[in-house]
């Protein structure tokens, strides 16, 4: 199976937002190299303290504190340093900080729910936030969103751009869940759930989940730094 | 690889930051505006799209549609880039498209239209049935360079595989 197939289709009927929105026309394949370009420099401010979901108010979100920690790769297990991760989710009820989100669960006026940071020499980045909450949403009867949290990566070249979600394990909303599902093989769907990493909990704290991410891109080449 | 999955509803709390749509300041010498609309297969707008434009030696671009699928970006008019096989590519953008019910993003090039003879000579262009062109090429609007992106159906944009 190539990479390309363990992406989710454009089309996918179960998620009934596809449906008016995914092309119906083939994508047109450009020749190698049209769209290996750098990235254009980032002119978003990332401070000190985006990492962390949980000190953006005066007082602390409820919810249950957790480490998010992984490393950003490429496909031969290259760390990619100074990639931009953003994230954002919904608050410990399932609620997000949106005017269009309309579920009955509280707004928590200590969370907003978004953090971003930059992956240190080693690929490595890290989030402090609160657990989401699962969230119902329309898309059939009694639908509900899994917990997950949305990231974003920016790495070096246009073609390594990856927007994404994050999943915790043993979640039981993931098998009817269309836009997990939407992934064609278990394997890559497995590469969306996050792993309960023990050692980075830190005690009488927070518990820590570990999910490591790669990107594609030209650096992929293999032997490309082979003596 | 890890897999795309799509940006949902509500990434305005996430990813639109301020003054992300000016790639260039307005008022800069040469600064050119650009507007356009995210329409879905009914030709309903889109307003939950996230639009990014990556342009090489000018900068990086971000904006949101608003209820009536609209967006606008401010930028600097690019000049022409060597292809990979040595010709010259005609002026364009590298847009990129995010949305609830795209699972993953979709790549487009916005082209400009008082470059008729570098765009009959694009290399990509070229690659794309005759028809569906001018999908790619921008309308001048009193001054204003107008770009829809047809997510489906009649008069659908051309889209890239990446």
């Amino acid at each position: 199976m190539s990479e390309d197939e363990r992406e989710p289709p454009y089309l996918y009927a179960d998620y009934v937002g596809t449906r008016l929105r995914a092309p119906a026309k083939p994508l047109v394949h450009l020749p190698d190299g049209f769209h290996d370009f750098p990235a254009p420099v980032f002119p978003r401010t990332i401070a000190e303290l985006d990492h962390d979901l949980t000190r953006q108010h005066a007082g602390e979100p409820i919810g249950e504190r957790i480490i998010v920690t992984g490393r950003v790769l490429d496909s031969d297990g290259r760390p990619l340093r100074k990639t931009i991760v953003e994230v954002w989710q919904a608050n410990a009820a399932g609620r997000y900080l949106d005017q269009d989100d309309q579920h009955p669960a509280p707004l928590d006026p200590n969370f907003s729910g978004a953090g971003r940071c930059l992956t240190d020499d080693e690929g490595r980045y890290r989030f402090i936030t609160i657990k989401p909450g699962a969230y119902p949403w329309k898309n059939h009867r009694n639908a509900w969103r899994p917990a997950h949290i949305h990231f974003s990566l920016l790495g070096s070249e246009f073609r390594s751009r990856l927007v994404t979600q994050m999943y915790f394990p043993g979640d039981p909303l993931m098998p009817q869940d269309p836009i997990l599902q939407s992934i064609p093989d278990q394997a890559g769907r497995e590469r969306l759930v996050s792993r309960f990493d023990p050692e980075t909990t830190v005690p009488e704290w927070a518990l820590a989940y570990q999910w490591d991410i790669v990107l594609r891109g030209r650096a992929a080449t293999p032997f490309e730094n082979e003596p | 690889m890890t897999p795309s999955q799509t940006v949902g509803p509500f990434f305005g709390v996430g990813l639109p930051f301020e003054k992300g749509e000016q790639i260039v300041a307005p008022g800069t010498a040469g600064a050119i505006r650009v507007e356009g609309q995210v329409l879905d297969g009914k030709g309903e707008p889109v307003p939950d799209a996230l639009i990014e434009i990556w342009q090489i030696g000018s900068g990086f671009g971000r904006a949101r549609t608003d209820a009536e699928g609209a967006f606008s970006f401010t930028t600097a008019k690019p000049g022409g880039t060597p292809a990979p096989d040595g010709r010259t590519q005609a002026p364009h953008l590298n847009v990129t498209v995010f949305a609830r019910g795209l699972l993953r993003h979709l790549v487009t090039r916005m082209y400009f239209p008082d470059k008729a003879e570098a765009n009959a000579a694009d290399p990509v262009l070229n690659l794309v049935e005759p028809a569906r062109r001018e999908t790619l090429i921008a309308k001048n609007c009193g001054g204003v360079l107008h770009f829809d992106v047809r997510l489906q159906g009649e008069r659908e944009t051309v889209f890239f595989a990446i």
